[in-house]
């Protein structure tokens, strides 16, 4: 394999030569607020007539420095800076930084939390996954499919809500469990909710897949083949679509995922198209997972949703009313948190936009001494130019919103 | 998975003897730390050696241990889609000369991983095609993530304030 041609071009390597006057081509700059570009992402973009000859993607403009906060944190409090990464999809930076730190305490999990955790992962993905459709087929400029999708994305916002409080923002994993228990319309809820999805995800494959314009500005753009797609650390939908089959979920899985039936969709060509399709190929997959932990749940009934370790997670309001044991361990959870072995710990999850992998190193402390996200945005993003090249200033656009960056993630 | 870490470790060790300082095993993953003067000829023969292959860099990042001798550690994890298997790899690098070999040549994706470490640790990679400041401005002064730099540190301009932040900035002067 070689990847000597495979490089990344930084902003100043097209900005120096062109501020010289050594180069016939034209700059132009994009973004960094500028609609298509999801976020602010600023493109430096050289042009000949309308083709790409480079492009440098510019990031940081939204760095918030959210590995560095969280350093300053108890294990707990840190938690809710992870929904701020990749803000379409919270429950899944809950999911990776939990597991993580559960990693490293090795503590055990009741099965109707991981269920739920499954559960709502997944409905996390759909969700995310109908921000993208949307997105796209606007930057494309077909309205209605965005219309349609976030009608869709309600309904998961709203059993979000019904579950922690919270549309977006949710911190509803925590470490040991769940943050409440599930409420007791949580399950008739979710139950009309993928009862109607199947249906819906059928009436945008009718407005969009075999719909001339649509394919039109899809197939056969914005190419990357498997050798350079792993070569470049593409993961997710995006090297799926390329034709390499990684998905964390079956690899590696976690929560129980290898105890679910369920298939990885694989790409061919690795265009636009291609990536389209394996999405939502990924959303009626999600569905079957979503059934499958839906029944589970329903046969299981009420239980506990967080670990019994009361050293990890605070003991319920009554116990603490009547236990002296308890409100000690209310009072120390909540003042000075909770001891986390000396070492570090590494686990990927399969995000809607990827492997996010999550590193966190303890001193034995009750706060993380240093985490970092392996951002799935971040690393996507830097295969753009190796796309892009070539073709025309107006699929970049589409191709932008075909890899699907979350620019909260990309600049953390 | 399909291949165990005594298999991995001692692959490593019998074609680069020389290059292992040590090994261990924390929470079932093997970590190795690697002679930061070995590292590409490890990385490369770890991708291409037909039975491993890692092909994919799933993560770098840079870890500032102040007080500890040497001070940072950039870490590696390579994930081989053949083996299923994950592999940490360590490389500490000294306060004083902190230098490190880039291995962008062999993993394409670790330029910008790279120029995040540089960003927020000041860790440099020798041999990076373009080693600048990727989520800092390009005028911040220091390394954000290290230490011994306080949390909060960046003053906030408001419009009462802001000439006066703005005359000590660099790009003021310019």
């Amino acid at each position: 394999m070689s990847t000597a041609t495979l490089h990344v071009p930084s902003p100043s390597e097209i900005t120096r030569p062109a501020m010289a006057g050594e180069k016939e081509t034209m700059v132009l700059n994009l973004g960094p607020n500028h609609p298509s570009t999801h976020g602010v992402l600023r493109l430096v973009v050289e042009l000949d007539g309308e083709t790409v000859v480079n492009v440098a993607p510019d990031i940081g403009f939204l760095h918030t420095g959210i590995e560095k906060n969280m350093e300053y944190k108890t294990y707990q409090k840190a938690l809710v800076m992870t929904d701020r990464t990749d803000y379409l999809a919270p429950l899944s930076n809950n999911l990776g930084y939990v597991l993580a730190v559960e990693k490293l305490l090795q503590c055990d999990i009741p099965l109707r939390a991981q269920t739920a955790r499954v559960l709502l992962t997944e409905l996390t993905r759909i969700g995310s996954h109908l921000v993208w459709l949307g997105t796209h087929a606007l930057d494309l400029a077909a309205m209605s499919v965005f219309l349609y999708a976030f009608r869709e994305r309600e309904q998961i916002l709203d059993i979000f809500e019904l579950v922690s409080g919270a549309r977006m923002m949710t911190s509803y994993f925590r470490i040991g469990g769940l943050a409440y228990d599930l409420t007791a319309d949580f399950l008739p809820t979710v139950r009309r909710f993928l009862e109607d999805i199947p249906a819906h995800i059928d009436e945008y494959e009718d407005l969009l897949t075999h719909n001339p314009l649509w394919l039109e500005r899809t197939v056969g753009v914005g190419v990357i083949d498997a050798d350079a797609a792993l070569a470049y650390g593409l993961s997710g939908a995006n090297l799926r679509a390329s034709g390499v089959s990684l998905d964390m979920r079956k690899l590696a899985p976690y929560c129980g995922y290898e105890t679910y039936d369920f298939e990885i969709p694989v790409g061919q060509s690795g265009d636009i198209y291609d990536r389209y399709l394996v999405r939502l190929e990924e959303m009626r997959q999600s569905v079957r997972i979503c059934w499958e932990a839906f029944k589970r749940l329903e046969q299981m009934g009420p239980g506990p949703y967080v670990t019994a370790d009361r050293k990890v997670a605070p003991p319920p309001k009554h116990e603490i009313t009547h236990s002296m044991e308890s409100l000690i361990h209310h009072f120390k959870l909540w003042t000075e948190g909770f001891k986390v072995p000396r070492g570090d710990a590494y686990l990927a999850i399969e995000s809607p936009r990827g492997i996010l992998g999550v590193y966190v190193v303890s001193d034995g402390g009750p706060k993380p001494y240093r985490v970092h996200f392996r951002a799935p945005s971040f690393i996507n993003l830097q295969s753009l130019p190796h796309m892009a090249k070539g073709g025309m200033m107006a699929d970049l656009v589409a191709l932008i919103a075909s890899m699907d960056p979350v620019l909260g993630e990309v600049d953390r | 998975m399909a291949i165990d870490n005594q298999t991995v470790l001692q692959r490593v060790s019998s074609a680069f003897p020389d290059a292992v300082l040590s090994s261990s095993t924390f929470r079932d993953d093997l970590t190795v730390q690697i002679a930061a003067d070995h590292l590409v000829a490890v990385t490369q023969f770890l991708r291409d050696d037909a039975e491993l292959r890692y092909v994919l860099l799933e993560n770098l990042c840079g870890v500032d241990y102040l007080g500890r001798e040497p001070r940072f550690e950039v870490v590696y994890h390579l994930f081989s889609l053949a083996q299923v298997h994950r592999l940490c790899l360590k490389v500490g690098v000294p306060e004083e000369h902190p230098h490190v070999p880039s291995v962008v040549e062999v993993w394409p994706t670790a330029n910008w991983q790279e120029r995040e470490a540089y960003d927020m640790f000041g860790i440099i990679f020798d041999g990076h095609p373009s080693l600048e400041r990727i989520l800092m401005p390009d005028d911040w002064e220091g390394h954000p993530q290290r230490k011994d730099v306080p949390l909060g540190g960046e003053e906030v301009a408001f419009t009462f304030n802001a000439e006066q932040i703005y005359a000590h900035k660099v790009f003021a002067k310019e």
